[in-house]
């Protein structure tokens, strides 16, 4: 299913990223799943939680730059080639994924995947995987 | 509107007449009263007999800013004590502050001059106009509020600090007309915002700023949030203070107030007098004043003079806008950089907010820039290719400005130090090691 990701903008700065933990325990918001891409000057926190709509607000009150993408979240088996099966229908469409990241716990892993076309992966997952949405 | 038109549309002849009249009783002054300006035109074999047109001035000698501060404090007064009645200086960030007395005659003068530059903005005695610059030692605040009071609008003298305090009086009286620095301005246009008010809840139509160099970038900028017209104000402490030159409703060059103040454009390297058109560092010459009267003095700002007749009908020089400081030029590389070159180029991306810091270092004997900039909230994207791809497109711009590259930096929104005053832009670490 397509769930709202919050990105946040961050300067490579060193408290920074405590800053966003500090906020978010501030107003008991628990994080479910988060990644970080970095470049040398600055860095995109992208982060799945429960309560997005208040996180949005007490980190915009804060100060920090966030915006909300939609991205796609699957259960996938927690075994070897379980993504791989996904990612080669995915390939066969031409889908592009921009970027993922994934948590693996006991029987499952949950994969956040940002494809290039959404609509396009959602159907080609509703026919070739059903079971993972 | 021309509030002297027997002084701001002077033919040119009658012009040199009162000018040249004007500096041989200044010469006679200084040369009886400073004993400074006494000893440098006794060492040129002058006497005030040599100066009898306004062509001679160039026999006279320059003043620099750092005559002032080794004749600290009153060095170079010209007038006894008891004579002036007000002080202002300048801040003495590397040095001694710049004391400048004015006598009750100078005052008149300042008043006078900055009055045409409120008349020629369009103000009349129905506006009500807030004075945004600082009250104090500097010249600012005092300067423009004496202007637009003689004009007989209504002052508000808001002065600095209290912005939420400032955008309320903007709505609740009404005000129509607003002084303070261009960056005050966006300041204000921020906050503004953010308290969730638009320009069509202010009444603002005319906007005189000055105190620091800006763009036609940022008047754009300036008119299109703040909904106004917006126009130069220029003047130094040294030679009175805001009213040394404005811009007319034409946008097209400020008209200096040379019956009082006269403007020469040098080279900066071989102190040569340049001609009209040609780029150097403007000097001007107080010609009335008798607190602290100044000869050639060197301003070190970079402009061009125009002399022509303008479509306003005023027949003064004007000063084309400040390209810079000669002091606050950076040498980069050996390329010559001024703030105001990033500041038009950041200004031009609407993805960008119009702040930004310079920070020049010199890494293994290397100069280096780095352009810090605020991305706009909206502009933000969850891709970092997008977030490369603009910093990349800034950094080409930049390139091809500057001619040298620059480090872009890309940050987080108001993570660049707001000031209220004159904002600090460069950070130069290279003077620091």
């Amino acid at each position: 299913m397509t769930i709202k990701q919050i990105s946040i903008f961050l300067e490579n700065k060193s408290g920074r990223l405590n800053e966003v933990a500090r906020v978010l325990a501030a107003n008991s918001i628990n994080m479910k799943a988060f990644c970080i891409a970095e470049t040398t000057d600055f860095g995109l926190m992208r982060l799945i939680v429960e309560e997005v709509d208040k996180a949005v607000k007490v980190l915009r009150d804060a100060g920090f730059a966030v915006i909300l993408t939609d991205v796609l979240s699957i259960h996938c088996p927690n075994q070897p080639g379980a993504l791989s099966k996904i990612l080669e229908s995915l390939a066969k469409e031409q889908i592009f994924i921009e970027y993922m990241y994934a948590f693996a716990q006991s029987e499952r892993a949950d994969v956040v995947i940002n494809p290039n076309d959404m609509e396009k992966c959602l159907k080609v997952i509703r026919e070739k995987h059903p079971d993972i949405l | 509107m021309i509030w002297n038109k027997s002084k701001e549309c002077m033919s040119r002849d009658e012009m040199s007449d009162l000018q040249g009249k004007r500096l041989h009783k200044l010469a006679e002054l200084v040369y009886h009263n400073v004993p400074f300006y006494r000893e440098k035109m006794q060492a040129l074999d002058l006497t005030p007999e040599d100066i009898k047109s306004i062509e001679d001035i160039k026999k006279l000698p320059f003043t620099t800013k750092q005559d002032l501060r080794d004749n600290y404090p009153t060095g170079l007064q010209a007038a006894n004590q008891s004579e002036i009645v007000r002080v202002h200086a300048s801040s003495g960030t590397t040095g001694n502050p710049t004391i400048v007395g004015y006598t009750r005659r100078d005052l008149e003068i300042w008043q006078e001059c900055s009055a045409r530059a409120f008349t020629s903005y369009g103000v009349t005695r129905n506006d009500v106009f807030s004075v945004g610059y600082g009250y104090g030692l500097f010249t600012g605040g005092l300067g423009a509020h004496y202007g637009v009071e003689y004009v007989g609008a209504t002052v508000i003298p808001t002065s600095t600090g209290n912005t939420d305090k400032h955008l309320r009086l903007l709505r609740d009286l009404k005000i129509t007309g607003i002084a303070c620095t261009p960056s005050y301005a966006l300041y204000l246009a921020e906050a503004m915002e953010r308290n969730g008010m638009t320009r069509e809840d202010i009444h603002l139509k005319i906007g005189a700023f000055g105190a620091e160099p800006w763009t036609e970038n940022m008047r754009d900028e300036i008119e299109s949030r703040l909904g106004l017209q917006a126009y130069n104000l220029y003047g130094l402490s040294e030679i009175i203070g805001p009213g040394v030159s404005y811009e007319c409703t034409c946008k097209n060059g400020s008209h200096i107030s040379e019956d009082h103040f006269y403007p020469e454009i040098i080279n900066p390297d071989t102190l040569e007098p340049q001609p009209y058109g040609t780029t150097g560092e403007l000097v001007f010459t107080t010609l009335t004043k008798t607190g602290m009267p100044l000869l050639r003095y060197r301003t070190k700002d970079l402009t061009s003079l125009i002399n022509e007749k303008c479509e306003c009908g005023r027949t003064n020089v004007r000063m084309t806008r400040i390209i810079g400081r000669s002091d606050d030029m950076l040498i980069i590389r050996g390329i010559n950089v001024f703030p105001s070159q990033v500041e038009s180029v950041i200004l031009e991306m609407p993805e960008f907010e119009p702040r930004y810091m310079l920070v020049v270092d010199r890494i293994n004997s290397l100069d280096t820039l780095q352009v810090q900039v605020e991305v706009r909230r909206d502009y933000f994207s969850d891709e970092l290719g997008t977030m490369l791809r603009l910093r990349k497109r800034l950094a080409d711009k930049l390139k091809s400005v500057l001619s040298i590259s620059a480090d872009v930096r890309l940050m987080e929104p108001n993570s660049i130090p707001r000031s209220e005053g004159k904002s600090v832009r460069v950070i130069d670490k290279r003077q620091l090691k």
